[in-house]
């Protein structure tokens, strides 16, 4: 449980950070809140010759909404996106994933634009981003680049990121029109890895008649997988939809894989529940007049364990 | 100068005091924990900054031979200093571990090597060991080394050990480590000739203790004085210090062996010794340099001990009132690889699943069976947990069969108090006979059922079914014998400041022996909590112990010390009495100070008794001129230390009682199940508890609080997933799920106190009592709110679920009473 060598790198500067990884190209690792690298090398699973630490990089520790989303930088923390309260404004879904992020002290720590890079299927923030069609920001040497979270998830544990990249920002737009999200997840024990998870949107016109229902999952599939539900639910309102059907629906599309913690029968049964659950809470969120024609709907008085969802 | 000068304030006319308040039975906060939340406290790792370092390679196959061994390229490794193999190991070490425990019935006992032999016979057996400068280089040429290895067939899982296609060790049949029968009266006549017969398939996967610190040890050797003192984060010092002496061929009087704070135990820290515990001291020697070895997680979980894992058949015969006639009852345990702690797991399975139950005629037969996989020795519960489960799972069957009221049927089969003592006709895991020495069950009972509202849950149920939730209640009784012998021992010793210095031999995890060993002695010599100092574990103060194990450390040395504070609180008072002129029995002890009862300003503090207890030639301050040749008032025509006294206001004294003496208690726990995800909920967690007299009601309750803790990680959340090739798929806190504080209920707790007869403070343990009936509790109140039988724990969601679709396959029978309506007599109550 110790890791092999290692050259220590800290740039004080996005250039000097990029000059760096340039220069080490496939043999670097960028280190930020190191909540996975760290057991990752300890366990030696992983052994980069150079770990380039951006903890240095304040310029990137920010949170920035503005009338279409929020940025945020590569630096900030998990729990400053949590408590930021524009950001939650804005895109309440990220407030609503990010407290079912591990625990508080991990959140305190991990990074919300690191935990995107580190790709983990099961990871709440590949959903929220997926779902809302957001995106990351690449920088290297002398350029940058933008992918859309459609062509940022390559595979399990994979992300786009070339050798010498590093992802500056994160952008996660806000979402238009009559809209309420919710995020559920169905895990072991609290802050666990779900075994099954989703992220949901629902949009309704002005009579509360819903014109959109989306869903994003994690822990079932190698990459971020989103879902267009509306097929199910179009017409009908937050009382009257038949949410059991799109969670049907959602099952019969989702392949997951079995695990110590879940067989692939009882996860798709999860889809199939936590579906119309967060449909449902999503739709009636759209559907409170305080939301207005544009937001996603608040959530601010659910405590943590009322918001988990599979246990309501 | 008159000693029996006092201070001013004891002058004042002698207004009576109030009686000190008694420090036992008090919630003290615990003495050691300024120590430990303040980061100062001093666990295994910290000690030896500049010891070399260990690592092991470990076998990554379940089972294979060992063909080669290639260190070449590690030998470049920067830091590196030594590399061994058991080629390297002289004399005794190269033998197989000690079998600690051995048993009649134990035919077939087999243990490790200190490194692989030429098999190993589980994931993470040690094969190489590596010593480098420090942890990091070690592991760099661990992962230089190359082991060429033959692998073979393992032997995963219960089942495929009894079918024995293959075996574990070529030379044990049947793979069959240990065979016992115990039986009183004629057990498959009794349920034949029952009115009722029930018979259960059950099942009960591992888990393991997993302290937050794990094993660990730190060894240094004086090559000038041919000494050796290791570090070991044991629960035996004693027992490590035998071992390694006994290993390496040194002196025991040259090997100490000392505990530092230690993060835990439960249970697997008793075992002892580790190979590492014997190779550390060893290459300590070998190279004249400090070795450590501290275990990582991993290593814990491939390389330690497990336990729990166990089928179960019971035969049961019962009369229309669910009293059990005849019981009969076969255990396949699963031990592993290895025996090295003998078969004292399923020797307490099997008797103390009896509980506080009378079962008619009792047979129960075990066979304790060898496996590709990490060793099994006790965790916290030892036995217990799974005895209690087939005891439990058996009750609420026949409950069930015959439409009774679950705690009605558990009532009519209790011992009552006046048949204590309560001799079951069996031995107990001790070698002694199992007699109940106290406890009034009927009384635990009624106190669970008032605490949890027994009789109100049904209208409860009902109202949570018409609001679509599936809730459900269980309960379970156990008896756990506690404080087995052979012995601990105590030395109490008042210095000439007045402070008491205590000493036991046995060692702490945690447990908080440093607050209630101080106050046990505060109350016997009549001193403040704060003026005692405990240590445990520590080989250089008290070399006869035996080790923190089978809750006994409050009885065992508890009274141990008790007895010793007697003794020095009775030469206390004599020498007072000498000195003061008062005759001793007219003497107490008040805050430090001796005193007349008449006249209490006639007093000597027991600082200067202990100056006037050791006749000196040298004074060293003030104090102490008052004992030395010239000083006082001797009287010349006795020698200054009389005939069978010794010097030193202390004492020794050990306590070895007969038997054990048994704790019991029962608890009811309330679930809610999920009706969509199977998600199982704890809504409430109640105990009773009887340990006898409680020491330290806040100390007792925090182990009670653990214990729950485990149960509920044994019941819903921790077990060993191996696959079928040995491999073990959850060998990491990410994996391997342990409640965490959101997961674990607040814990109800009524405590029942019926003293013990078996030792002078009447106390029994409480160590283990939290986690034994939680598997059983839960089972039963899972069952309860799903409305069929649960024969197979831990449960988790997606085995609930699976659970439930086979139920409505029509693959599982209902319960006989419908599941909202179990106080339902059922009419059609068929004959065997």
């Amino acid at each position: 449980m110790k890791p092999p060598a290692f050259r220590y790198h800290s740039p004080r500067s996005l250039p000097e950070a990029l000059d760096t990884l340039d220069a080490v190209g496939h043999d670097g690792k960028v280190l930020a809140g190191g909540q996975s690298l760290i057991p990752i090398l300890n366990m030696r699973l992983a052994a980069p010759g150079h770990l380039v630490d951006i903890n240095g990089l304040t310029e990137l520790a920010y949170v920035r909404t503005d009338a279409d989303g929020v940025r945020v930088g590569a630096l900030a923390r998990h729990a400053d996106v949590e408590a930021d309260a524009d950001a939650h404004r804005a895109v309440s879904l990220l407030r609503q994933g990010l407290r079912l992020v591990a625990h508080p002290v991990i959140r305190n720590r991990g990074t919300t634009v690191g935990s995107l890079v580190h790709a983990d299927p099961s990871g709440e923030m590949t959903a929220v981003l997926s779902l809302l069609g957001g995106s990351v920001e690449l920088a290297r040497l002398g350029g940058t680049r933008r992918v859309g979270a459609a062509d940022f998830f390559t595979g399990p544990l994979e992300s786009c990121v070339e050798p010498g990249e590093m992802a500056v920002s994160a952008y996660f737009p806000r979402l238009r029109g009559r809209t309420g999200t919710e995020f559920i997840e169905a895990a072991r024990r609290h802050g666990d890895y779900a075994m099954c998870g989703v992220a949901a949107a629902v949009t309704l016109d002005d009579d509360l008649r819903i014109v959109s229902a989306r869903a994003a999952y994690l822990s079932v599939s190698p990459v971020p997988l989103v879902l267009d539900l509306t097929e199910t639910l179009a017409g009908a309102t937050p009382d009257t939809a038949h949410w059991r059907a799109a969670g049907e629906l959602a099952a019969d599309r989702t392949e997951p894989d079995s695990d110590i913690h879940a067989t692939a029968e009882y996860r798709r049964h999860l889809v199939r529940v936590l579906t119309a659950r967060a449909l449902r809470t999503a739709a009636v969120r759209g559907a409170d007049p305080a939301v207005g024609g544009d937001g996603q709907g608040s959530d601010d008085q659910g405590s943590d364990d009322r918001e988990c969802g599979a246990r309501d | 100068m008159t000693i029996t000068e006092a201070p001013p304030a004891a002058r004042k006319k002698a207004a009576p005091e109030p009686p000190a308040p008694r420090a036992v039975g008090s919630p003290l906060p615990r003495k050691e924990d300024l120590r430990l939340v303040m980061g100062e406290g001093r666990f295994l790792d910290d000690l030896g900054r500049d010891a070399y370092e260990a690592a092991f390679i470990r076998s990554p196959h379940a089972r294979a031979r060992v063909l080669a061994i290639d260190i070449g390229p590690a030998l470049g490794v920067e830091g590196l200093i030594a590399v061994y193999t058991y080629q390297d190991l002289p004399g005794r070490l190269a033998e197989p571990l000690p079998m600690l425990i051995p048993h009649p019935g134990l035919t077939h006992g087999r243990t490790g090597y200190p490194l692989a032999k030429e098999y190993v016979n589980h994931v993470g057996e040690a094969v190489v060991m590596v010593v480098a400068r420090d942890r990091y280089a070690a592991e760099d040429a661990c992962e230089k080394i190359t082991v060429e290895y033959e692998p073979l067939p393992p032997v995963v899982g219960i089942e495929n050990a009894f079918r024995a296609d293959e075996l574990v060790h070529p030379d044990v049949p049947g793979n069959v480590a240990g065979h016992v029968v115990q039986e009183t009266g004629d057990a498959r006549a009794a349920v034949a000739a029952a009115p009722y017969s029930l018979e259960l398939h059950l099942d009960i996967e591992r888990s393991a203790c997993m302290p937050m610190e794990g094993r660990g040890v730190f060894a240094r050797w004086d090559v000038a004085d041919g000494s050796l003192r290791i570090y070991s984060s044991t629960q035996t010092s004693s027992g490590v210090r035998a071992a390694v002496a006994a290993k390496l061929e040194l002196p025991l009087l040259k090997v100490e062996c000392v505990t530092p704070d230690v993060g835990g135990g439960f249970g697997v820290k008793i075992v002892h010794p580790w190979p590492e515990e014997v190779l550390v001291p060893w290459v300590a020697r070998l190279l004249d340099h400090e070795v450590k070895w501290t275990e990582d997680r991993r290593e814990h979980f491939i390389s330690s001990a497990h336990e729990r894992g166990q089928l179960q058949t019971v035969r049961v015969g019962f009369d229309g009132r669910g009293r059990i006639l005849g019981l009969d009852v076969d255990i396949l345990h699963d031990n592993g690889a290895y025996t090295q702690y003998g078969l004292i797991v399923p020797l307490i399975t099997s008797t103390q699943l009896l509980g506080p139950y009378k079962p008619g005629a009792y047979r129960v037969e075990f066979r304790s069976l060898y496996t590709n996989t990490v060793m099994v020795t006790p965790y916290r519960g030892a036995g217990r947990p799974q005895g209690v489960y087939a005891m439990e799972r058996t009750m609420d069957s026949i409950a069930d069969h015959l439409g009774l009221d679950r705690a009605d049927v558990r009532e009519a089969n209790l011992i009552r108090p006046e048949e204590m003592p309560y001799d079951h006709g069996l031995l107990f895991q001790d070698g002694r006979p199992l007699v109940y020495d106290s406890g009034d069950f009927p009384a635990s009972l009624d106190k669970i059922k008032k605490l949890v509202g027994w009789d109100e849950f049904a209208a409860y149920r009902e109202q949570a079914r018409a609001e679509g939730r599936r809730v459900g209640i269980g309960l379970a009784a156990y008896v756990e014998g506690t404080g087995v012998g052979p012995y601990e021992g105590g030395h109490v010793q008042i210095e000439t400041s007045g402070k008491v210095y205590v000493a036991t031999g046995l060692t702490s995890q945690g447990q908080g022996h440093e607050t209630v060993f101080a106050q046990v002695v505060a109350d016997e010599l009549g001193v403040a909590v704060e003026d005692v100092t405990v240590t445990t574990g520590d080989t250089r103060r008290m070399g006869y112990a035996v080790g923190t194990f089978a809750s006994r450390a409050a009885v065992m040395s508890g009274n141990a010390i008790a007895l010793a504070a007697r003794g020095v609180r009775d030469k206390a008072l004599r020498i007072a009495g000498e000195a003061l002129g008062v005759a001793p029995r007219k003497l107490e002890i008040v805050q430090g100070v001796v005193r007349s009862r008449d006249d209490p300003a006639v007093s000597i503090p027991l600082g200067t008794v202990a100056v006037l207890s050791n006749p000196l030639r040298y004074a060293f301050d003030e104090a102490s001129k008052a004992a030395t040749q010239f000083g006082g008032t001797p009287d010349h025509s006795r020698p200054p230390v009389a005939e069978g006294d010794e010097p030193g206001l202390e004492a020794r004294e050990f306590f070895s009682p007969p038997r054990a003496t048994y704790a019991n208690g029962v608890h009811a726990v309330i679930v809610e199940t999920d009706p969509e995800t199977a998600e199982i909920t704890v809504l409430r967690y109640c105990v009773v508890h009887d340990c006898g007299h409680l020491l330290n009601p806040m100390i007792v309750e925090g182990q009670v609080h653990g214990g729950v803790a485990q149960a509920v990680g044994g019941a819903l959340y921790e077990r060993m997933h191996y696959d079928e090739s040995g491999q073990l798929l959850n060998a990491s806190f990410m994996d391997f799920l342990m409640p965490y504080a959101s997961e674990t209920p607040v814990v109800e707790i009524d405590h029942l106190e019926t003293a013990s007869p078996m030792n002078p403070l009447g106390i029994k343990g409480a160590g283990e009592a939290g986690v034994i009936p939680g598997t059983a509790a839960f089972a039963s109140a899972i069952e309860d709110a799903e409305g069929f039988p649960i024969t197979k724990m831990p449960i988790q969601p997606c085995e609930l679920f699976r659970l439930r679709q086979r139920f409505e396959a029509g693959e599982i029978p209902p319960l006989r009473r419908r599941a909202g309506a179990p106080n339902n007599v059922d009419e059609e109550l068929c004959q065997p």
